[in-house]
């Protein structure tokens, strides 16, 4: 195998988009039956590699070979599809259709006078999905499967096409801890049957997970390539950093002041179906954390306090006030900064500016009651882009122009822009790099300081680390509280529904 | 329960695959009933075309004789192609609100060539027969120009259309002097007087036309590549779907079919009137809908649509039957469109789209 030409290979790849130089001489080789990964920070080239070697665009200069053969000319779909695939973090399954007809779009069976049969189309999908132990009814419409299938639908489309080399895009932003751990399972049965696969993630725990070799690009370059096993984290960090920058350098917070008094009491609320008897409270100051896998309620807890759900009964208390349940303005109002789940989907709106943006929650503040007044939009814009160090051109940028990582802080300023009393992040490092990671955590530390309560819903280590205490929420209920100093088994096993205490 | 095996499935990522099956019959349940449900979502207005026809027998024993029925069929054909031809437009996730004007203008131009001169506006440059042809080529001219806008250049669907429907029917007002062409040539007669085997030949055209429909949407590759356009046309690229060329075909296609409606419309009322069409788009729009076409693309059926048509005619029908005064059709109608809506939002169970 190891004689065997490389799966794929790409060698001197330059690339430009008008006057930016998306990759410089760049090159990445990935031999058979490895799980590759590709890292670094958002704007590196990653997505420009994948664009390349999947044949969506061509490269300005080098040369892309398949199996030592040249790539097929970038007209021949099919010819791409037989070799290479991609699973992109935004999903190519039409949700309207079934499960059978997304797998075999454009190629369905006919049967007498042309017509599809969909008998067969069926038969054949189920086929193909028993072949790859992928269990879905394929007559699902592909709207109602999760993230997890249809990410597995995807693999296995891939698969029929006859290619066995696949990219996977981040796969893990949006799963929790146990759908991960049932994707590296079908990741390494895969890779027992000889497919080979180039993993893109922001996370290096993943990495050192389920990799052989790791691909570093930084600034549009190859930095480069060496087996996991070889790299040290620090080491691996600093090449995509170009920092000599070390893991958990970030000075350790004081604790919170214990005579504090509470900016967010949660009592006995219940939300059927969701999560029951949660109570919890947060001082100013404190960080807390909640922690739980993606079902098990912590987010719907999230939700209740910032007003986009109201509980069926028990009581929300924001610095003292009772905002009136299910009501965002209301809960603003009282003090609540929030930073939703998904950013591109309740975060921010894409074709606005950064300054209007992150200035969303504060337009009392922008002028006369009604009005905005354009410059001292700006001017709040500026200092959010100065504090949370975005980088853009101006604070006119739409934020649609931006990388994912500064898409977060634009979020997060928003969060920030009204003084809140009470911070509450779901998610809040979701598919963002490592750098922009390390500031955003740095950032909500430095607000604890500055008095504000802070309400990490998260399934992230990194997240809850820097915690005074985590909540771990599990199947709706808080069944544990971790103070600061936990080991990574234990909180994962709490999430998980494992007590290891006992 | 689908915690515990995830929980046992994340002790031990190293054994093979975990087993899915434990993992997820809810979400298979689930799945299953929501099919069934999507399955209905097709045949949810059935019921309320069958109460249609009982209430419409009790308010007046005309309402289920062959007779009536024909003619309720008859009156609702030409409006029905227009449905189908917005269906088809719909479901690419595009909208075309020039189709009620080329109701208009495509019979008008025919009319307007071979009506002899002096008679109305006519200029009688071509012989009778020219009618139907040349009646034909001006909704495929005017679905070339609409898709020229939208696909080539790249424009909003919704606002070319409404600039083509006001364009239309001003040049229908100028051609005609604002006046109804009358003394229609025979050929543009026949399909809107003709009966084929005991019923009108419009009626006859209608359904042959919603039976192809539903066979090329259900069970042609192209048909399915509508669906995968109007649902994520990104995927459907990325499937090897030309996707231009589909649309092409499509906003050409519905262009003709409101031709061919006009060409219904104008033989069975022996003439074209400048306003002929004026206003149909909403009727087109609320059947679609109601017949469970979502106006985001990539969901619905042909055969919703025409029950959608059908349910509405029905209900103006047993309303005309129940002596309701001519003055309050409209304001019913209106009503009986919200009605439908809230209605198929219940058993649709999602929010209108």
């Amino acid at each position: 195998m190891s004689t065997a030409a490389p799966v794929a290979q790409a060698t001197a790849i330059t690339k430009r988009f008008g006057s930016t130089v998306a990759l410089r001489d760049a090159r990445i080789t990935i031999a058979h039956g490895q799980t590759h990964a590709l890292v670094g920070r958002n704007g590196a080239g990653k997505s420009t590699l994948v664009s390349i070697l999947t044949g969506l665009h061509a490269p300005d200069e080098g040369t892309v070979t398949f199996n030592g053969e040249p790539a097929p000319r970038l007209a021949d779909r099919d010819g791409w599809r037989q070799r290479v695939a991609c699973v992109y973090q935004k999903s190519t399954i039409i949700p309207e259709l079934t499960v059978a007809e997304n797998l075999f779009l454009n190629r369905h069976d006919r049967g007498r006078g042309g017509l599809i049969s969909w008998r067969t189309v069926r038969a054949k999908a189920h086929e193909l999905l028993r072949t790859w132990s992928v269990d879905v009814d394929v007559r699902t419409p592909a709207g109602e499967l999760d993230v997890e299938q249809r990410q597995f639908l995807e693999i296995a489309r891939a698969l029929s096409f006859g290619a066995r080399f696949i990219i996977l895009d981040e796969p893990t932003a949006q799963l929790d801890g146990a759908a991960i751990n049932r994707l590296f399972a079908r990741i390494r049965d895969l890779q027992r049957q000889g497919v080979t696969f180039l993993f893109i993630s922001h996370h290096l725990e993943e990495i050192y997970e389920i990799c052989d070799t790791v691909t570093v690009f930084r600034d549009a370059r190859h930095i480069l390539t060496a087996p996991v096993a070889e790299l040290p984290r620090a080491e691996l960090v600093a090449a995509m950093t170009g920092e000599g920058a070390t893991e958990g350098a970030r000075a350790r917070r004081r604790p919170a002041d214990s005579t504090s008094p509470d900016v967010l009491v949660v009592e006995d609320a219940t939300l059927d179906g969701s999560y029951e008897n949660v109570s919890l409270r947060v001082r100013g100051g404190e960080i807390v954390g909640l922690a739980g896998a993606a079902s098990s309620g912590r987010i719907d807890v999230a939700e209740t306090i910032v007003g986009l759900r109201a509980a069926d009964t028990g009581t929300v208390r924001i610095a003292g006030a009772r905002p009136r349940p299910g009501s965002v303005p209301a809960a603003l109002k009282a003090g609540v900064g929030f930073v939703p789940q998904d950013r591109h989907h309740q975060g921010y709106v894409p074709e606005m500016s950064i300054a209007d943006n992150g200035t969303l929650t504060i337009p009392e503040r922008l002028g006369p009651p009604g009005f905005i007044d354009g410059r001292r939009r700006d001017t709040y814009a500026r200092a959010m882009i100065e504090n949370l160090a975005i980088k853009t051109p101006g604070p006119e940028m739409p934020v649609s122009g931006l990388s994912g990582g500064n898409q977060q802080k634009v979020v997060m300023a928003r969060a920030l822009a009204s003084d809140p009393k009470v911070l509450v992040l779901i998610n809040p490092t979701a598919g963002v790099d490592v750098r922009s990671k390390e500031f955003l955590l740095g950032k909500v530390e430095e607000i604890a300081e500055s008095g504000t309560g802070v309400l990490i819903a998260s399934d992230e280590l990194d997240d809850l680390r820097m915690c005074d205490r985590v909540l771990v929420m599990f199947q709706g209920r808080v069944v544990a509280e971790k103070a600061r100093g936990w080991h990574d088994h234990e909180l994962v096993a709490a999430m998980e529904g494992v007590d290891l205490d006992v | 329960m689908s915690e515990s095996a995830t929980a046992a499935a994340a002790k031990r990522p190293d054994d093979g695959l975990p087993d899915p099956a434990g993992d997820q019959p809810a979400t298979r349940r689930a799945g299953g009933r929501r099919l069934a449900f999507a399955r209905l979502r097709d045949l949810a207005l059935i019921p309320a075309i069958i109460v249609m026809g009982i209430v419409g027998q009790l308010v007046n024993p005309v309402f289920l004789q062959p007779d009536n029925l024909i003619n309720v069929l008859q009156t609702m054909s030409e409006i029905a192609l227009l449905v189908l031809a917005q269906t088809l437009v719909l479901i690419v996730k595009k909208m075309d609100l020039s189709l009620e004007s080329t109701v208009g203008l495509a019979p008008g131009v025919a009319a307007w060539l071979t009506v002899p001169a002096g008679a109305a506006h006519g200029v009688g440059l071509l012989p009778g027969a020219w009618s139907i042809p040349v009646t034909l080529t001006v909704g495929l001219l005017i679905g070339v120009v609409n898709a020229l806008f939208i696909i080539r250049f790249g424009l909003n669907g919704f606002i070319v259309t409404l600039g083509m429907l006001i364009v239309l029917r001003g040049i229908l007002t100028g051609i005609s002097g604002g006046q109804t062409f009358f003394q229609l040539p025979q050929s543009m007669l026949y399909l809107g007087t003709t009966q084929w085997l005991g019923m009108p030949a419009s009626v006859w055209i209608c359904l042959i036309l919603f039976a192809i429909g539903i066979v090329v949407l259900g069970f042609t590759s192209f048909g399915r590549s509508l669906y995968a356009i109007g649902g994520n046309v990104d995927a459907a690229k990325a499937a090897g779907i030309r996707t231009d060329r589909v649309l092409w075909i499509v906003i050409v296609t519905a262009s003709v079919l409101a031709a061919t409606s006009g060409l219904l419309l104008s033989g069975r009322l022996a003439s074209v009137a400048s306003a002929q069409g004026n206003g149909y788009i909403f009727t087109v729009f609320a059947a679609a809908v109601i017949g469970g076409i979502s106006l985001n693309g990539g969901k619905g059926t042909v055969f919703g649509a025409f029950t959608g048509i059908l349910l509405l005619f029905l209900i103006q029908n047993v309303l005309t039957l129940g002596g309701v005064p001519a003055q309050w059709i409209g304001a019913l109608n209106g009503a009986i469109i919200l009605v439908a809506l809230a209605l198929s939002r219940i058993t649709g169970g999602k929010a209108q789209d």
